[in-house]
């Protein structure tokens, strides 16, 4: 009798989803820090982001905020900004002390590129590659020898760029064809092309993937660590859509030797390196896409509230309107709060590859739903160069391609969940 | 070298840090002359720079009703631009000549939450910073201490503290008042330079040289050492602060007082009776010739 009870709850039992330790809520508020309070917000930073928040907010007022427009015309970074960034130590963020560096959390990285994004989404991302790809991949993987001769010049002075993609390696980011032919000294001669290289034109060191040994197929990918005058050229500045002053490059590798010093971790185990790169750098998009979100919300809400009047009263009075700011603003929050978990659960050390990849799914969604929504807002205005929003609308778009298509950032997610589930 | 019998030491002001001294030559026959031998250091600034916890500048402040305050519950709190000025000023003064500067020390005066102000101040170039721990003052009832009550605190700590220079802001943007560092000057009776627009200190003499912004134009005054200067717009352009002294200023030393350390009471003597947004701007007229312009300017009572 007690057999068909026994079995029944066997199968409700089947049927309840699975809790791995991945899901325990106690971690999803874990900082490397105390919260000041009692635990009152994913939201409530500690006084060094709030104060590099500042620190950013007045460099986009006084040095960013008046050259967006030029940039984005000429589709080229004024230097001015890349060497203020540099003086302001936003170059070097997470750095130790000892290489130039703030030695400040990886948080606060994200923050300066979710702040940078509300002025101008193309300095956010060149500020994002060089502190959370470059600076990162030479901070964990680079030997004594790396850390010494480049952090300090990726602190103060030179630009770098993170060189994977090709034209036939995208998503498929391991079928790269860039080969690194090694000579009987140890040393290695990359040939090749790189492209979608982005901060490409201006970067002076670059990290670079390429096949030491094809025949082993991914695993023979190894990084390293290039400098510009060894041989890397600028084939062509990409054309875009949006992020315009952002450059994008073709590189091409004619022949450059490398020495072996520069190998960057393990010989051969360049894709490891590779795919952590990446879902950290998800965290950085889902920033750039989340300040740009904010961003296009301010000055189209601003301008609703107090500066357009129709049929008697400010457009941001009417129902419709605020029904739709109310939406837009709420989503916004939800992929500000995807942000900051995703970035939490990295610093704590916990598993965060779901968490990062539904961080940047959701911030370019929102991103380029509200960019469009602000367009529509200002009305003809804001379809106008001058009112300086839709600039934001064809600066979103790259968000969902980028650093991990959504389709990738989805497959991610369901094969995470498949595994939760099964 | 000298004998005691012949040479006179005569001490400078308490300011100056070293003895100065005379000495008289007498030689046995006709002629007498003196020579005066003066061995002075050029006077070193310990300089204080008291600031200031204010609303942020772009903030439109708002009104909380029911308390009769000012709204400061979620408003984003910043340095007094003013006396980010001065701590600017300080750094400068340190940057211009070596050894000229001793120290630059920051001080406020409120709830434990000026210690993020202080410390964007030590991020600024300041070497250590003092809170006067007053923790009933906190953001929303920082107007309950008044200027007066802050000059009491500051002519305590400055004389506890040796400086020979203060700058600071010349007002806060919260209240406005403009009084603190004349009350500061008056108490201490230093000579004051307020409003000042530009500083010049002659190593040598130990005179401060300030251009004043005033209503007719620019005044100058020079004052020797102790001095008060409270700081205008166009003193400075305060730099960026690198990420890197934000982190550094952790490490710099803040020491907590109070009050009571100082021996000053600072019961308010003011009552806010009530807080009211300015009027609202109504809306003007456009007249299309001079003539109508005279005609409305003599029915508005203007002319």
């Amino acid at each position: 009798m007690m057999a068909p009870l026994l079995r029944s709850l066997a199968r409700v039992g089947r049927l309840l989803p699975r809790y791995s330790t991945a899901n325990c809520p106690i971690r999803l508020l874990s900082t490397t820090k105390p919260l000041r309070s009692p635990i009152s917000s994913i939201l409530e930073f500690d006084e060094d982001v709030e104060m590099f928040r500042s620190v950013v907010s007045r460099f986009n007022a006084d040095v960013v905020a008046p050259r967006v427009e030029k940039m984005d015309e000429e589709e080229h970074i004024d230097p001015i900004i890349i060497s203020s960034l540099f003086e302001t130590g936003l170059m070097a963020v997470e750095t130790p002390e000892e290489y130039g560096g703030a030695g400040a959390s990886f948080t606060a990285a994200v923050a300066i590129v979710e702040e940078l994004a509300k002025c101008d989404p193309s300095v956010s991302v060149l500020n994002d590659v060089h502190n959370t790809l470059v600076n990162t991949c030479v901070r964990k993987w680079g030997s004594d020898y790396i850390k010494e001769t480049y952090l300090p010049s990726l602190s103060t002075s030179k630009l770098g760029a993170f060189a994977l993609s090709e034209p036939s390696a995208g998503s498929d980011a391991f079928a790269l064809r860039t080969r690194a032919r090694k000579l009987s000294d140890g040393d290695f001669v990359i040939e090749g092309g790189k492209m979608w290289i982005t901060n490409g034109a201006e970067a002076e060191i670059f990290v670079v993937f390429a096949n030491a040994e094809p025949e082993k197929g991914y695993r023979g990918i190894t990084a390293f660590v290039v400098e510009k005058p060894w041989g890397v050229n600028v084939v062509k500045k990409e054309k875009k859509l949006g992020i315009r002053a952002s450059s994008t490059a073709v590189l091409s590798f004619d022949e450059v030797h490398v020495p072996k010093e520069n190998v960057l971790g393990v010989y051969g185990q360049g894709y490891k390196i590779a795919i952590e790169c990446l879902n950290e750098g998800r965290i950085g998009i889902a920033a750039q896409m989340t300040g740009l979100a904010q961003g296009a919300f301010d000055r189209a809400v601003s301008y609703a509230f107090n500066d357009r009047q129709q049929f008697g009263k400010y457009i941001g009075e009417f129902q419709g309107m605020q029904f739709q700011i109310a939406q837009v603003a709420s989503e916004i929050e939800a992929a500000r709060l995807l942000l900051y978990n995703a970035a939490r659960i990295k610093e704590a050390g916990g598993q965060f590859v779901k968490e990062a990849a539904m961080a940047k799914l959701i911030a370019s969604q929102v991103a380029e739903k509200t960019a469009s929504r602000a367009v529509e807002w200002m009305g003809g205005v804001g379809f106008t160069r001058d009112e300086k929003v839709e600039k934001f609308y064809r600066d979103a778009k790259i968000g969902a391609i980028y650093e991990g298509t959504s389709n990738i950032q989805l497959q991610t997610i369901a094969k995470l969940i498949q595994k939760e589930y099964t | 070298m000298w004998s005691s019998k012949n040479s006179v030491h005569v001490f400078g002001s308490p300011t100056s840090s070293r003895p100065t001294t005379c000495q008289l030559f007498r030689p046995p026959l006709q002629q007498q002359y003196v020579v005066i031998t003066i061995l002075a250091m050029p006077p070193r600034l310990n300089i204080v720079v008291p600031i200031k916890r204010v609303i942020d500048f772009a903030i439109k402040p708002r009104i909380n009703q029911t308390k009769n305050v000012i709204e400061t519950n979620g408003v984003k709190f910043s340095l007094n631009p003013f006396c980010e000025i001065a701590v600017e000023e300080a750094v400068r003064l340190r940057e211009s000549s070596k050894d000229l500067v001793e120290s630059i020390t920051l001080v406020s005066a409120g709830s434990a939450k000026i210690q993020d102000t202080l410390r964007a101040g030590l991020a600024l170039g300041a070497d250590k910073a003092t809170l006067i721990d007053i923790p009933a003052i906190d953001d929303s009832r920082s107007l309950e201490l008044e200027p007066l009550a802050v000059a009491k605190l500051l002519k305590a700590f400055v004389e506890k503290s040796n400086a020979n220079l203060v700058i600071m802001g010349k007002q806060a943007i919260d209240d406005d008042s403009n009084q603190t560092g004349q009350m500061l000057a008056g108490l201490l009776n230093w000579s004051q330079a307020t409003n000042a627009s530009k500083v010049t200190v002659d190593e040598a003499s130990g005179v401060v040289t300030v251009a004043r912004e005033i209503d007719g134009g620019t005044e100058t005054l020079s004052a020797p050492l102790p001095l008060v200067i409270t700081t205008d717009l166009r003193l400075n352009t305060p730099r960026y602060t690198k990420l890197q002294d934000i982190m550094k200023a952790k490490k710099k030393k803040t020491e907590k007082i109070t009050p009571e350390d100082l021996g000053v009471d600072i019961t308010p003597r003011l009552e806010i009776v009530s807080l009211s947004e300015p009027a609202k701007r109504t809306g003007g007229g456009k007249v299309d010739s001079v003539d109508a312009l005279i005609g409305k300017l003599k029915g508005a009572g203007a002319i």
